[in-house]
């Protein structure tokens, strides 16, 4: 009965698969949420090589769910494997998105928090604070696993969409529950589809179908020394192609832009959206009642 | 306990989905939308660009023929035949978002637009909850 369960759970995933467009942005978050009941499984890969360390790639599976149409919930899970040193698992973060206005306005704001229980070893890049830099990047995974950090982050997103185009800004302020002062960052992002009108045949290779962007982020250092003092940034285009009935695969280069950051990081993320994944659930209740 | 909390949360988005189901959201509609004319309005082509959009954006909550599934409302309703393009493109600008309906604002303008197109094109069929 057990083995049923999964099988028909695997089949409404592979029904419900969706493919919406997604904007192309790996750091900045919009305003746009995860629509209720439905939940987008996605990766996304930082890949880089630092002055001074070995190359590694670390990926940070997220899981993000529409609670409601105005609160989307995510979990991420992530690891990294550096070159001449190990694979380890380097966390996980919980975080909730509020929408606290209920219609569309020329800026529109969410509410973010989240809570990082992740080791010193974390590679995933999920958001530059403070004085986050290359040296971060360098150490033995050994030693970076034996640190851990207990963080609590919230942003400020703000994002507005003007003829096709989102525009994306977002504040971020991040607390180690045990120590260390408040350490603030941002992040920047515009996108815009390569074809506005939506097309009569489903082609996969339609241009409605890709969405390019660029990014902007890195730290603003923290409450002690408030700044771009040794802090890092980076920037990058990014491409994304939303395959009809398929995943969401987005590239983007990041150049880091001082001696602080990293040369180069190429980041890639795949997500697949399963629709209404709620719907299997409530089924299954009324089954097992 | 635990089906208790379960009990309650599936009756309070019930009762959410189905106030966003009773056309309430019309009321909000400024009179500029409603009145706002569909640049798509003599495209020959939107109704089967907005028949795509539908699959792909909105079929998993509404069904494949806009007939509605369990709390999601159909569709093909004389309530939103009689919507205004405007009205219609209000609703997927802003979205109905305390009562379960998201917003579309991550579609472009001329996408929503056609959208409202496949909308009007649908036939209006049983008794209108929504």
């Amino acid at each position: 009965m057990r083995r049923l369960s999964t099988l028909a759970f695997v089949f409404t995933i592979f029904l419900g698969t969706l493919s919406a467009q997604e904007l192309p942005y790996f750091v900045t978050y919009s305003h746009h949420m995860e629509e209720p009941g439905s939940l987008d499984l996605e990766t996304k890969t930082a890949a880089g090589t630092p002055r001074g360390g070995n190359g590694f790639g670390a990926t940070a599976l997220e899981l993000e769910y529409g609670t409601t149409a105005w609160w989307t919930s995510e979990l991420y899970l992530e690891g990294q494997k550096t070159a001449k040193d190990s694979a380890i698992f380097t966390g996980f973060r919980i975080e909730n998105r509020i929408r606290p206005l209920m219609r569309e306005h020329w800026i529109n704001p969410v509410l973010y928090f989240e809570f990082e229980n992740i080791n010193g070893a974390n590679k995933s890049l999920l958001e530059v604070v403070g004085h986050d830099g290359n040296d971060d990047l360098t150490g033995a995974n050994a030693e970076g696993r034996a640190e851990k950090l207990r963080e609590a982050e919230f942003k400020l997103i703000l994002s507005s969409n003007a003829k096709g185009w989102n525009f994306a800004e977002n504040i971020v302020a991040e607390k180690n529950l045990k120590h260390a002062p408040w350490e603030f960052g941002y992040a920047l992002a515009a996108s815009r589809p390569l074809r506005l009108e939506g097309g009569t045949r489903s082609s996969a290779f339609a241009l409605q179908n890709f969405a390019a962007g660029a990014e902007l982020y890195g730290g603003l250092g923290d409450r002690d020394s408030f700044g771009l003092h040794e802090t890092s940034h980076y920037f990058g285009p990014s491409l994304n192609w939303s395959i009809p009935s398929g995943p969401t695969i987005t590239f983007s280069p990041n150049f880091g832009l001082n001696d602080h950051s990293a040369p180069r990081l190429y980041r890639f993320g795949v997500s697949y959206e399963i629709g209404q994944v709620s719907r299997f659930f409530s089924r299954h209740h009324q089954e097992a009642r | 306990m635990v089906r208790r909390m379960t009990l309650l949360a599936v009756l309070a988005s019930s009762t959410l989905v189905y106030a966003a189901a009773n056309g309430a959201w019309l009321e909000k509609v400024p009179q500029s939308e409603q009145a706002r004319p569909n640049p798509y309005a003599r495209n020959a082509d939107a109704v089967a660009a907005g028949a795509l959009l539908y699959k792909r954006d909105c079929a998993s909550c509404h069904g494949n023929q806009a007939q509605g599934i369990g709390r999601h409302p159909s569709l093909r309703t004389e309530r939103v035949h009689k919507a205004t393009d405007g009205d219609l493109h209000w609703l997927l600008t802003n979205g109905n978002l305390a009562h379960g309906m998201p917003s579309w604002s991550r579609l472009p303008d001329d996408q929503r637009w056609q959208l409202v197109r496949y909308l009007h094109s649908l036939p209006v069929e049983g008794p209108s909850r929504p």
